[in-house]
């Protein structure tokens, strides 16, 4: 039997394993079902709508914005990720934690901050104006803008992720690497780099799916992209047949980009082949390169964390003091954790025996599944709340709002973050210490609970964390989905801002950024201490 | 916004009021997919379209409640009556602009001098209900030159009527076409000095329109009179002072007194043109995509 290094091919997964996996699989079909449903039932314009000219170019734009923010947010990670796990830049910590935090940022706030400050006529035009005689900023609406505010708020992805790996690599790879002569340029792109493959492959794929179904920063901005023209469908013209039809072309460039994935990810293995110990690496010294990597850092921070929660603080401030009564709403808060909560440690379940699954017993059918969880995350939210109104009002009415559906909702759009995060993990891990159990008697389910899963830990920690705050922000499906009267903190926030009331809309805001916050640098901090304690 | 309104119609009544806010189309969209079984016994949507979408699952009001409204405020068919009026005017930049120097109505923004300067949301449900009202008034043709005149002065495209306040107010347009409401909202939060006000066209047409945010009772509801009486509380005086005073909308009944602060209803130069005149939104649609504003 040959060794790839990816696991038993000749066992079968214990039922512990696939009898999840059947469930969410089941699950997270749902709503291709549904959009075959309802494309079946459009109308023959229908097809006419799809392969016209606008359409082809808004699926064009798509693909641009798409592949630019991947491109752009692997630019920001790489140094971001290399300088806090790798270098001995000043304050490492803190700027390991705080330039992961925008990923807590809704999109939507995210598009109004920036056109606040960076707007033809925003806060930076009025700095400038009275200097510069500057009357009117260029145009940030657009590309520009939503290129932007979609990587401001998504390139953490790509930076957990690589952050993660670099932290697994294997040091004694380099050494030999640097022993046979190589300088330190030559080992990172020859012995280093292909060893974060997955890890930039697992995080784009992330960063250009949430890209794909984006609508908050794409409206604002005014950059029409494929969700943007299946929301229309449904708001102007109430066709949710139109709407099917243009998602299941949005699943199709998902797959698209999931086959991307795939190849770049590669099949080489990625944990260490022969007995050893690991020992630290080497802290890199930046010397003069220190300021440069400091203002780096400084810059990033500023702009995606310090300047949008300014403004927000500075709205409530404003609205408060103009009369505004400060609303601070602990129930939407109390609602938003527990859901987040519930939905993080279930979501972090049930990746595991998806996760191994694709790992240990990759056969077709398991890796198909795998790849299937992503389509749901590349679905606008409104898609799948549909898809869940439908089955659960017509076929499921007792759990029909309820936490139960909603629940459903969040794991299908969100289990391709936990099971990314927790497939990383695994693959770090060598499957000879699980073959070592075996021999020593334990059968697969006690392998896997007292051997496998301590060590993806890590893993399944950073995936709960994700569902966490993307539950924390989530809004078309819980507004569909919820038990009446449920309210969270970004229903509120979404409340206050269709009806023009920004103060009103900073300070849920604001909390949704603080809440989230506390897992992701909790999180952090815990693989800083992690990492210490394995030298 | 209605929060309040509805938590009173509860304590007054007894009545376990049970809402679901979202915006129309993913309601009218819940509603569509629930189908019969849907739990819903109330659908109240602030957008025309939408109710006209839900309007075949509507079961008929009772004449009591529908006549209480003007006829020009509610379903021709009696399937749904109007709560609150939204008067369609035009947001100006006060820095820039007083109203003297605004065109009597709205086609006075085709002219040239315009380029650059205006702002519309050609994807919001009110502004699509204006260019049905616009067709209705002016006819398809001119209408079509209308929207191609406007598009030939590269307005700006919001998602909505608040980024087009909130741009009026910057200065980053002149002038939105947007629903009167929002600007007093802004006021209320920043002050009187805020740099927009509304104009209501002295001339009248289209830009002028009153529209309606309605409500309807689904025929699939187990709780028909409850609805009925829910209908009959939003049109009562103490509902309608509430929209007139808290959310600076204009009531849909006699006696009630409109906010300081806006135009009264009495003075508007509005279009004579009933909702039951502008129940055709496929057409505007369709005049839309073909001009090329939506794709």
């Amino acid at each position: 039997m040959s060794r790839t290094g990816r696991g038993f091919r000749s066992s079968r997964p214990p039922a512990i394993i696939w009898l999840p996996v059947i469930f969410i699989a089941i699950t997270i079909l749902l709503p291709q079902v549904y959009l075959v449903l309802r494309a079946l039932g459009a109308g023959d314009q229908v097809w006419e709508l799809l392969f016209r000219a606008r359409t082809l170019e808004i699926l064009g734009r798509t693909a641009v914005l798409t592949v630019a923010v991947t491109a752009v947010s692997l630019a920001i990670s790489l140094p971001l990720a290399w300088l806090t796990t790798r270098t001995d830049l000043p304050l490492r910590r803190v700027w390991s934690v705080t330039t992961a935090l925008p990923l807590v940022i809704p999109s939507y706030v995210a598009g109004l901050v920036i056109i606040a400050a960076l707007g033809p006529r925003g806060m930076l035009q009025q700095l400038l104006a009275v200097p510069f005689g500057l009357e009117r900023l260029p145009e940030i609406y657009g590309f520009p803008g939503a290129l932007l505010t979609i990587t401001a708020v998504s390139y953490p992805y790509l930076l957990l992720a690589l952050q993660a790996s670099i932290r697994g690599i294997d040091p004694c790879l380099e050494e030999a690497s640097r022993s046979l002569g190589h300088g330190s340029w030559a080992t990172f792109r020859r012995v280093t780099l292909p060893q974060l493959r997955p890890a930039i492959a697992a995080g784009a794929l992330l960063v250009a799916l949430y890209t794909i179904r984006d609508f908050g920063a794409v409206s604002l901005m005014r950059y029409e992209t494929f969700t943007w023209a299946i929301y229309l469908q449904y708001q102007t013209s109430f066709d949710r047949m139109a709407a099917a039809a243009l998602s299941l072309v949005l699943v199709a460039l998902a797959i698209i980009i999931l086959l991307i994935e795939t190849r770049t990810r590669g099949r080489a293995q990625y944990h260490r082949s022969t007995v050893g110990v690991t020992h630290p690496t080497t802290e890199l010294k930046l010397g003069r390169w220190r300021w440069p990597a400091l203002g780096f850092c400084v810059f990033i921070v500023l702009f995606t964390l310090v300047m949008p929660m300014s403004i927000l603080g500075y709205w409530a401030i404003r609205g408060i003091s103009a009369g505004e009564p400060l609303r601070l709403a602990w129930g939407h808060a109390l609602n938003s954790v527990y859901i987040s909560s519930l939905a993080a440690i279930i979501i972090a379940v049930a990746a595991v025996p998806v996760a191994f699954m694709a790992v240990r017993y990759s056969g077709r059918i398991s890796r198909l599944l795998e790849r299937a969880t992503y389509v749901g995350f590349a679905l606008p939210g409104i898609v799948i709340a549909l898809a869940l109104v439908f089955f659960s009002a017509n076929y499921a009415t007792p759990i029909y709002q309820t936490m139960v559906v909603l629940l459903f909702a969040y794991l299908i759009l969100f289990l391709p973050q936990a099971v990314g995060s927790i497939q990383s993990s695994l693959l770090q891990v060598n499957p000879r210490i699980e073959e070592a159990a075996r021999s020593l008697g334990r059968n697969a389910r006690q392998t896997l609970l007292s051997v496998t899963l301590p060590l993806a830990k890590s893993g399944i920690f950073v995936g709960a964390a994700l569902v966490f705050l993307t539950t924390m922000k989530e809004l078309p499906a819980t507004l569909l989905l919820s038990p009446i009267g449920f309210r969270t903190l970004a229903t509120s926030v979404w409340a206050a801002t269709s009806e023009a009331f920004f103060a009103r809309a900073a300070v849920p805001a604001l909390l949704i950024i603080i809440l989230s916050s506390i897992p992701m640098a909790l999180l952090v901090i815990r693989e800083k201490r992690e990492g210490r304690e394995e030298t | 916004m209605v929060g309040p309104i509805i938590d009173q119609f509860a304590s007054a009544t007894g009545i376990d009021v049970q809402v679901r806010y979202g915006s129309t189309s993913e309601m009218a969209a819940t509603i569509l997919e629930e189908g019969r079984n849907s739990p819903a016994d109330v659908f109240y949507a602030q957008d025309p379209g939408g109710l006209g979408a839900v309007e075949h699952l509507f079961a008929q009001i009772p004449d009591s409640t529908l006549n209480q409204v003007e006829p020009r405020f509610r379903s021709s068919e009696g399937k749904w009556v109007g709560i609150s009026g939204r008067a369609r005017v035009v947001v100006y930049n006060t820095e820039k602009l007083s109203e003297a120097d605004l065109p009597d109505d709205i086609w006075g923004f085709t002219d040239a001098k315009w380029r650059g300067r205006i702002g519309w949301a050609p994807t919001n449900g009110s502004f699509q209900a204006m260019v049905t009202a616009m067709r209705a008034l002016w006819g398809e043709e001119k209408t079509r030159e209308w929207i191609l005149g406007i598009q030939a002065n590269q307005p700006g495209v919001y998602p909505n009527n608040t980024t087009q306040v909130a741009a009026a107010a910057a200065g980053e347009i002149d002038i939105g076409f947007v629903n009167h409401y929002y600007l007093y909202r802004f006021i209320a939060e920043e002050g009187e000095s805020y740099p927009a006000r509304n104009y209501h066209p002295r001339a009248g047409g289209p830009g002028a329109v009153i529209l309606v945010s309605g409500a309807g009772i689904l025929d699939t509801s187990q709780n028909k009179e409850t609805a009925e009486r829910f209908l009959e509380f939003m049109l009562s005086t103490v509902s309608q002072q509430y929209f007139a005073g808290q959310t600076f909308e204009y009531p849909v009944i006699e006696g009630v007194k409109t906010h300081r602060l806006l135009t009264l209803l009495a003075e508007i130069n509005r279009p004579d043109i009933d909702m039951a005149d502008m129940a055709d939104l496929e057409g505007t649609l369709a005049l839309l995509r073909e001009t090329g504003v939506l794709p």
